[in-house]
């Protein structure tokens, strides 16, 4: 048994691996959602097994059997009381986690315009007075612990932008500009994707992100302010 | 109420009482052949059709769904292409929805209501039978645009600008729009059906509170499709009319905006759910009662809860587009509103679990499959509250998480209470009693498959699965939990093939039933079985909530006809009117048999519809003529226009005729259609605001708001037409006919006035709608209200006609308060759209 536990949460951990899994994050806002999400699993499972446990006790009760003493009671705590206490909770700490999640209170180190149209990415890093520093298609380089903001558009129809290993995901919507903040906090490669049903090649419309180390950033980021970043507007 | 059946003096004797039922056979049976099949308006077959029909989609949606677990099982299969995925992937979901979940539960509604209730038969037949039509030849429109170069691929909820003409050029985006606004002219209709069947046509004694749990659950879920489907339909119109006539309303370069197909989508979109779930609920709570064998463990809980779901399903939409860029404060107010709705969730399952501890619980083939459905259900609730959290719902919201939660969601809240009521209830169909060993095991591979399939699903999206994608990459590490859900996919369709095997050779042979084979206690099952067309020989008397057990004399009395409209005496299809609340008898309802109108009017629309997406405008506008000439025969005919001011119920029991009652069945269905066509309204006022608020110029560019005089006209004319309605009501009911037909031609000419007046107003400053979002809406807004005055019109001149045949009186006001009721909401939906329209923009 005391073997099997963490060979189990090896296994877990292991299967929760991926690319693209929010279960495996490497920043902060994506770290926040995970641990959430093992509470939430683990409060639901108690009240799965609950509902189930006192469903068995009603359906298998040998007969004759004294009925329920006070079954208003038993509604009140059970179907009032237990929900709304549980659910208060999770919305306390669920507030907390989204203010980790947004970073309130954490400065912007640097701002990347996102336009999403069908099906490409592209993404600008700007300079603070606004100028285009670099350009990419399909293709994401972030500075490792740094704050990003992205700056989320579109040309066409509605796309969603989304790094599942960073944090959650903004609609990328014609007309708008919406902000995202992510970190990352973990040096190499992962994946994101549109999230949101774009048309024909939905299914395809991915990029791939590459987190480097501060001094290779400022190495990549001058590399492409040399090159092609400026030639196209 | 017990003295009106102490009233009856002596009990027919048995040459009486045969030829009595002979004649209630007569009255209530549909015609012969093919014809009567066409022509049928009866509750229990058009119920049944609503079933059939229903089942049938869920087979086609079904099969649609296997085509998608195939092309996921493995990463980069070639089953479908993109865009054939993309199409079945958004005719799955729509026909779920749209085509088998809301009508199928309409379906099982207007089967057992008037059982249940003790009526013999809905008081709208026609209502419903058109509903059927439209319901029928909406779906087979959708599915014929596979026909015509490809079926809808923008998703079921269909977002602009992907949808737009843009971006989806061809007509599969029109037929998505049409057809489904087609079907839901039939949840609509049944909205007003069901409410005035709960609310005017109970068994005598049935005061609210002895109500079925059933009934509370469908009369809330008719007045959520009241206020939730408007919102949908008026969406639907919007982009038809921005995609045919280059209106703007979503697109972002003409000052639309693509949020707003967004807000009043999901302001239908999760009404929806509990629309279907809430009925789903009620046959949870027959079901429990029956096989708990004791009555419900808080009764006035579980209506708390229905009323509090009904009421909160209102103000959750937003928890659809936590990603839309909405600021979390403004989120966290959804956020809990989503969490709230948990609560009366919660209650309902504790006072069923509550009632099978109290009771003496009876494992039975339904009870299996509600032990199902308090697995999936609480399952799906829980991950429900988990998408609740914002930060949550930013992750998984539009991933495979969110695939499996509402599966576990509408196939447990819906589907397995749905199956638990289907055995249940076949033997009052086929009068056979079903077999429990096929059906169990079908029960089981339904069960693990389902399980199988969507459990893993939920890992699939957290590893970064988007939804609605035709493929993914190897890299996610995906394929062997989609590898899964393909193959336990399988083992849940085997299950669901199962489940129809079941039900097919329990209609050829099944063992013959006993009358009430679950030993329950509400109407329904005082029927013999299986239960002649008029359900009721006497309308039974009730003093409980479960009339049965309270009272074992109940089916047979009822089966006899010494009770309430036993003697079928005037040879009209008769049903008992009783009070909202009290359930004391207060008239007689003589309702419509058999006719084609229904089949007449919903073919003419189809054939309309047809032309107008096939760009024939002018041809489907000259349609509308025929139309109206069947909506007036309709109108005509319907019920009985020759019925005596007062008619006997029983011997000394004489009730007024509804065209005499002030309760009358026709007039709770226009206070329900009203309703209806006013959260219609209510919309696309909300549309004029939301766009106002996203715009930088308001009037839009080329539209000015120009001088008020004429506009001010408009309106004294408008009010003035308002006026001479009631002046014209007032004649009427002091018995002077000219004075009702006067004041009725004076209320059309000064409402032609107003059309004429606003239309000149409009025209002089308004820029052409295809110019700007604001010339758009309103346009539309003044357009929508012009159509209502028109609709005035036409009442006043039925009205008009009907008291020149000498069929409105002061007695029989019926008629008359209808065209002046129409009035009286036209001059108010008038003034709102007027200060709208000219006093906004002044102010703003």
């Amino acid at each position: 048994m005391r073997r099997l536990v963490p060979l189990l949460a090896a296994a877990v951990a292991a299967g929760c691996r991926g690319p693209q899994s929010m279960l495996d994050p490497a920043g902060p806002a994506a770290a926040a959602i995970a641990r959430t999400w093992w509470l939430m699993a683990g409060a639901a499972l108690a009240v799965l097994l609950l509902v189930l446990g006192l469903l068995a006790r009603a359906m298998l009760r040998r007969q004759p059997a004294p009925p329920m003493a006070r079954p208003e009671r038993f509604i009140v705590l059970g179907g009032l009381v237990l929900p709304t206490v549980a659910l208060f909770a999770l919305l306390v700490y669920g507030t907390l986690a989204g203010r980790t999640v947004i970073g309130v209170g954490v400065d912007t180190d640097r701002v990347v315009r996102v336009t999403a149209r069908q099906w490409q990415w592209q993404f600008e890093h700007l300079a603070p007075d606004g100028t285009v520093l670099a350009r990419s298609l399909d293709r994401l380089v972030l500075p490792q612990g740094e704050m990003v903001e992205f700056q989320v558009g579109s040309e066409d129809v509605i796309h969603s932008f989304w790094i599942p290993r960073l944090g959650g995901k903004v609609d990328a919507i014609p007309g708008r500009s919406n902000r995202l903040r992510l970190r990352a906090d973990v040096a190499g490669a992962m994946r994101g994707q549109c999230a949101e049903f774009c048309g024909r090649e939905h299914a395809h419309m991915a990029f791939s992100v590459e987190v480097l180390d501060p001094a290779s950033f400022a190495g990549w980021l001058d590399g492409r302010a040399a090159g092609d970043a400026g030639s196209t507007p | 109420m017990t003295e009106a059946n102490a009233a009856a003096p002596a009990p027919p004797d048995a040459a009486e009482q045969q030829r009595r039922l002979g004649a209630l056979q007569r009255i209530w049976a549909n015609g012969p052949g093919l014809v009567g099949q066409l022509t049928a308006v009866n509750h229990s077959t058009v119920g049944l059709r609503f079933i059939a029909t229903g089942f049938a989609f869920l087979a086609i949606g079904g099969m649609l769904s296997m085509f998608i677990r195939l092309q996921l099982a493995w990463f980069g299969n070639e089953v479908l292409d993109p865009d054939r995925y993309n199409q079945f992937v958004t005719m799955h979901g729509t026909t779920m929805m749209f085509l088998f979940a809301v009508p199928i539960l309409e379906g099982f509604a207007m089967y057992l209501l008037p059982k249940m209730l003790g009526t013999r038969d809905l008081p709208m037949p026609r209502l419903s039978a058109f509903g059927y039509w439209c319901y029928l030849f909406g779906g087979l429109f959708l599915y014929s645009s596979f026909l015509f170069g490809g079926a809808p691929d923008g998703g079921w909820f269909m977002y602009v600008p992907l949808t737009d003409a843009t971006y989806t050029p061809g007509i599969s985006a029109d037929f998505w729009l049409i057809g489904v606004t087609f079907a839901e002219i039939a949840a609509v209709t049944a909205a007003v059906e069901l409410v005035v069947t709960v609310l005017k046509t109970r068994a005598p004694g049935m005061s609210i509170q002895r109500m079925p749990l059933m009934a509370w659950a469908i009369l809330v879920t008719a007045f959520m499709i009241a206020f939730g489907f408007p919102p949908l339909i008026l969406a639907s119109i919007l982009l038809e009319i921005e995609r045919a006539f280059g209106f703007a309303f979503f697109e972002v370069a003409r000052g639309g905006d693509p949020l707003l197909w967004q807000h009043l989508f999901w302001l239908f979109g999760h009404p929806e759910v509990y629309i279907i779930f809430l009925p789903a609920a009620g046959m949870v709570s027959t079901l429990v009662v029956t096989f708990a064998r004791r009555t419900m463990v808080g009764y006035r809980w579980i209506v708390v809860a229905i009323v509090a779901t009904g009421f909160l399903s209102f103000g959750l939409w937003v928890h659809h587009m936590f990603a839309v860029g909405i600021p979390l404060l403004a989120l966290s107010f959804f956020s809990a509103a989503s969490m709230a709705v948990a609560i009366p969730m919660g209650v309902q399952l504790f006072a069923w679990i509550a009632t099978l501890w109290s009771g003496k619980p009876w494992l039975r083939l339904p009870m299996v499959w509600l032990m199902g459905f308090f697995f999936i259900f609480v399952l799906g609730g829980l991950t429900g509250v988990m998408l609740a959290l914002v930060p949550f719902d930013w992750q998984v919201h539009d991933t495979h998480f969110v695939v499996a939660h509402l599966h576990y969601v509408t196939i447990g809240g819906m589907l397995f209470p749905l199956f638990a009521g289907l055995y249940y209830w076949l033997p009052l169909v086929t009068g056979r009693q079903p077999g429990e060993s096929l059906g169990r095991t079908a029960f089981w591979l339904v069960f693990i498959g389902f399980n199988l399939t969507f459990l893993p699903m939920h890992l699939t999206g957290m590893l970064g699965m988007p939804r609605r994608a035709y493929t993914y990459d190897a890299a996610l590490g995906v394929e062997w939990l989609n590898l899964l859900s393909t193959a336990a996919g399988f083992v849940l369709t085997v299950g669901m093939m199962a489940v129809a095997v079941d039900v097919w050779l329990h209609f050829r042979h099944g063992r013959r039933s006993a009358a009430n084979p679950w030993q329950a206690g509400t109407l329904e099952w005082a029927l013999p079985l299986p239960p002649p067309p008029y359900n009721f020989a006497s309308i039974p008397v009730v003093d409980d909530r479960e009339p049965l057990w309270r009272d074992p004399g109940l089916a047979q009395a009822s089966a006899g006809t010494a009770g309430l409209l036993g003697d079928p005496a005037g040879g009209r299809r008769e049903l008992l009117g009783t009070g909202m609340i009290s359930g004391a008898p207060e008239q007689v309802i003589r309702i419509s048999g058999s006719t084609w109108l229904p089949l007449l009017a919903a073919a003419n629309i189809a054939v309309l519809l047809a032309c107008f997406i096939a760009k024939q405008y002018l041809l489907a506008a000259a349609l509308l003529v025929p139309l109206l000439a069947v909506f007036l025969r309709w109108a005509w005919t319907t019920g009985d226009r020759h019925a005596p001011l007062r008619i006997e119920a029983a011997p000394g029991v004489a009730l007024p005729s509804q065209a005499a009652c002030s309760q009358a069945p026709g007039w709770w269905g226009l206070v329900i259609s009203l309703l209806i066509d006013g959260s219609l309204f209510a919309s696309l006022v909300f549309a004029y605001f939301y766009l106002w608020l996203g715009a930088e110029v308001w009037p839009g560019p080329g539209s000015e708001t120009g001088a008020l005089a004429l506009p001010v006209l408009a309106l004294v004319l408008l009010v003035g037409a308002g006026l001479a309605a009631r002046l014209a009501l007032r004649g009427n009911d002091r018995d002077r006919p000219a004075q009702l037909r006067g004041g009725l031609l004076a209320a059309a000419a000064l409402g032609t006035g107003f059309l004429v007046a606003h239309g000149a107003a409009l025209a002089m400053v308004l820029a052409a709608p295809q110019q700007h979002a604001y010339a758009s809406v309103v346009w539309t807004l003044a357009g929508f209200h012009g159509v209502h005055v028109l609709v005035a019109l036409l009442g006043s001149g039925f009205a008009w006609l009907r008291s020149r045949h000498g069929l409105v009186d002061a007695q029989r006001r019926l008629d008359a308060r209808i065209a002046v009721a129409l009035w009286r909401y036209t001059v108010g939906q008038g003034v709102v759209a007027w200060l709208v329209i000219h006093l906004f923009p002044r102010l703003a």
